[in-house]
């Protein structure tokens, strides 16, 4: 099949200094292809300019997330045949674009930091030296929020983050619920701070734009309102009802 | 150029970068980590099944059967000193990676939950055993994010999106390293006591990889430049599960699941190569016995692919003529192998569940790399002699544990283990150590060549020359080799290197996220890192693990049991002709051996 590319372009160290669309044409496209590659054969074949982000190529590495035909994804996540003969690609919205579709990571990773992701407790550890014992069902509880790659897919969807950048966004979120869930974490009074501070979780509308923008399928708008409720709360017990957890396949 | 000056600093953020900043930070050091991917991006986050230590947590396991799995998984090349310490520290590192939060799957006691991986034994190859500590099969995924949140809380600095691109010698002691920020196009240079590498593998060197875009023979291929040898590098895996077509990798983790590979007749073609462990021999067995099943006519549909189910009736089917008493469901599947069931039906349009998957031998890991001692500490002769303030660890290194072959898991436990005693020894190192200024000319001859390939306008575009260059490594230099063959690899990988160096043309002349210019500069990391594969490949004249050739079937212990060194003697960042000397001086450390003679060399049957 062929396809027909429209390109968001922008390049600031050329004359011009807008924004722009180009068109690039592509013959003897399989099916299966996935649309990080035809981005490929555009840079490698036609356009060695064209510059995007790109790592992994099998959805793990969240590089690659962009603007596909008005809905964000991973290119490396859609093939040709799930989108059609024509495409058009622009970088994510809601951060600065630096160069065609590369946007500037930065404001996304500090509101990542801003709810102090990473695990707490200073505890003892079991005296036996090995590990903290956990029953399967409370891991369980944040086996899907674990799943998140920071891709910005989800953040980047949300019209309360468009509006206001200072929000801390719905990545962030997910990553909060990861730790405020484990039942080995003790750092939750900090976190749920950071959470109910105004730009917080409360600048959340429940749009629902999140959850079909992450590509690792994560209940992205479940976990927000699982935070919500605990910032409510001022604590985590009895929150998730262990029965609602959704089964993968 | 902007110059910034540190007590450590670690090139690459994948899994051994960051247990190696975390290290040396909470031993006190100052600690920089330069990557050119945003640090949870790097490839470590890919790897899939599991990390292999002894926990014994369904059934007994002891250290030294993981140390005797993965000197004879490496066909007994690994220097059993490194194997010791990976066997001994496997243990306690993925303990600590829990007390990290790591969040582990659980036993029914609420123990970390452990499966069944490829090559893993007890009691010296008698039965497969439970070692592979696993979270689904996204293991990786949670390593690089747990040791990436423990390095924010402990306040290491991350340079995001910085690529580096020359290392620093002053008088034969490393002061760190020169590197490009990629958002503007600027040169800085990394002044620091003490500078590890972990920037992983070169997968990219083949057509069908497993590996992710970015790996790109980077760290060897500077090490090359500055004259340092390089271990080993005729010894790459190919994972035999890697999805048709495409390379990307299904997890080792479905065949220890109970999970079998068959060919067009529906025939479990491993029971005849492997009696004993059967799908779960070590993966150069698996790999060249399927591409015997295909030369043989007998891939799927005479395609070159064959099947691995784990339909639950199928592996039911095979546990009850095991006379095992375990049976798996759907439920079960979804639960631990959600990663390899959206891949499937994402890149293939198959349902596991439903029907099997199309498969074919993919590159996926490098046996070889720096040389380094068991404290990660860079070495540069066949006598062992350190280069003061140079590491390496993870997949970049060849420390070597993994000797002609690498065990599944073993990856993660080497980046662990190595990563974190690189990390201990820098702290110790940079204590006592006074930061050696950058030689005066320091980034002039690698600034030189990036204006010659931004400014290239020859015939051939970076695009041709890496696919040619992937085609011609696939065919001759890939999991079955000869004389013949290899001399045409590596003639060909020659004469495009010439077209690299003469002929190369790319488009963009700026400086801003210039990924033009970053690609063509990685190509050449690519040439010169396969030209050493060659070349070390036809230098080792027998059959050893991944390296198998059809001119010299056996495994010569007499000759062999030796490591190969390569480097150039021509000096200088680009030159026309790497003049290659390979030295095979490098004996195999046999301390496990001179213990305890189960550790002998013998037939590798499983």
């Amino acid at each position: 099949m062929d396809i027909r590319f429209r390109i968001r372009r922008y390049n600031p160290e050329a004359g011009r200094h807008k924004p722009y669309w180009q068109e690039f044409t592509l013959g003897d496209v399989e099916p299966t292809q996935r649309v990080l590659e035809l981005l490929h054969r555009v840079k490698w074949e036609q356009d060695g300019t064209l510059a995007f982000r790109r790592s992994c190529s099998s959805g793990i590495c969240g590089s690659d997330a962009m603007r596909i035909n008005g809905r964000n994804a991973l290119a490396c996540k859609l093939l040709a045949r799930d989108v059609g003969p024509k495409i058009q690609v622009e970088p994510i919205l809601g951060l600065r674009v630096i160069k065609d579709l590369i946007v500037d990571m930065e404001p996304f990773l500090a509101h990542y930091r801003q709810v102090l992701p990473w695990f707490v407790n200073d505890g003892p550890l079991p005296a036996d030296g090995r590990e903290r014992l956990q029953a399967q069902e409370d891991k369980d509880l944040i086996t899907d929020s674990t799943n998140c790659i920071l891709c910005a897919a989800c953040t980047t969807s949300c019209p309360s983050f468009w509006a206001n950048g200072e929000y801390v966004g719905p990545a962030a979120i997910v990553q909060a619920h990861r730790f405020l869930f484990d039942t080995r974490d003790t750092g939750d009074e900090a976190r749920l701070e950071a959470l109910g501070a105004p730009d917080g979780v409360w600048r959340c509308r429940t749009i629902f734009n999140c959850t079909p923008a992450c590509p690792r399928g994560i209940e992205v708008t479940r976990a927000i309102g699982e935070v919500k409720l605990a910032v409510r709360k001022g604590s985590t017990a009895g929150i998730i009802d262990p029965a609602t957890i959704k089964q993968q396949h | 150029m902007q110059t910034h000056q540190f007590d450590a600093l670690i090139v690459g953020a994948g899994g051994a970068g960051l247990m190696a900043a975390l290290y040396a930070s909470q031993g006190g050091a100052q600690v920089a980590v330069v990557s050119k991917l945003y640090p949870t991006r790097s490839h470590t986050g890919a790897a899939l099944g599991g990390i292999g230590a002894a926990l014994g947590n369904h059934e007994e396991d002891r250290p030294e059967w993981h140390m005797y799995d993965t000197v004879k998984g490496g066909d007994w090349l690994a220097d059993q000193d490194a194997v010791r310490v990976l066997g001994e520290e496997a243990v306690d590192a993925v303990i600590e990676l829990e007390h990290m939060g790591l969040p582990f799957d659980r036993s029914s006691e609420g123990r970390i939950s452990q499966r069944r991986f490829g090559g893993h034994t007890s009691n010296f190859g008698e039965k497969a055993v439970r070692r592979a500590c696993h979270s689904a099969d996204r293991t990786g995924h949670m390593i690089l994010q747990t040791l990436y949140q423990q390095c924010l809380r402990n306040e290491v600095r991350f340079f995001d999106e910085y690529q580096v691109v020359d290392l620093l010698l002053n008088r034969n002691v490393a002061c760190g390293a020169v590197a490009i920020k990629l958002g503007s196009g600027e040169f800085h240079c990394f002044n620091a006591k003490a500078t590890l590498f972990a920037t992983g593998g070169w997968g990219r060197v083949w057509q069908v990889t497993s590996n992710a875009h970015s790996l790109t023979g980077d760290g060897t291929a500077i090490f090359l430049r500055r004259g340092l040898p390089l271990e080993d590098m005729e010894f790459y895996q190919f994972h035999p599960t890697g999805l048709y077509g495409l390379g990307v990798l299904l997890t080792e983790g479905i065949r220890g699941e109970g999970g079998v590979l068959l060919n067009r007749h529906g025939e479990r073609f491993m029971e005849r190569y492997a009696p004993t462990i059967k799908d779960l021999a070590s993966r150069d067995v698996v790999s060249r016995s399927m591409y015997l099943e295909l030369r043989d006519g007998k891939g799927i549909r005479g395609a070159d692919y064959l099947h691995l189910d784990i339909r639950p009736e199928t592996v039911n089917r095979y546990l009850a003529e095991a006379g095992e008493t375990r049976r798996i469901d759907e439920d079960f599947i979804a639960r631990n192998l959600a990663e390899t069931l959206e891949v499937c039906r994402v890149y293939a349009g198959v349902d596991p569940l439903r029907e099997p998957m199309p498969v074919q031998p993919t590159a996926h890991y490098a046996m070889g790399g720096i040389p380094t001692n068991v404290d990660a500490e860079v070495i540069v002769d066949a006598a062992g002699r350190v280069l003061p303030g140079l590491y390496a660890a993870g997949e970049v290194a060849c420390v070597s544990c993994h000797g002609a072959n690498r065990l599944g898991t073993n990856s993660l436990v080497d980046l662990v283990v190595f990563g974190r005693r690189g990390g201990k020894r820098i702290a110790e190192f940079v204590r006592g150590a006074d930061l050696v200024p950058p030689p005066m000319d320091a980034g002039e001859e690698v600034k030189a060549e990036f204006e010659r390939i931004r400014n290239s306008a020859g015939g051939s575009r970076p695009g041709q020359l890496r696919s040619a260059l992937q085609d011609e490594m696939m065919t001759h230099v890939g999991v079955f080799r000869t004389e013949e063959g290899m001399s045409v690899g590596r003639d060909a990988v020659l004469d495009l290197r010439q077209r690299f160096l003469q002929d190369l043309g790319i488009d963009d002349r700026g400086h801003v996220f210039n990924t033009d210019l970053m690609e063509a500069w990685e190509l050449g990391c690519l040439l010169d890192t396969a030209l050493v594969t060659a070349e070390s490949a036809l230098a080792r004249k027998e059959s050893r693990g991944a390296h198998s050739r059809e001119d010299f079937r056996e495994r010569d212990d007499d000759n062999w049991m030796v490591h190969t060194l390569v480097s150039s003697q021509a000096g200088g960042l680009v030159t026309e002709q790497l003049e290659l000397s390979l030295n095979h001086d490098k004996p195999v450390d046999r301390s496990l051996e001179a213990e305890d003679e189960r550790f002998a060399p013998k037939e590798r049957v499983y």
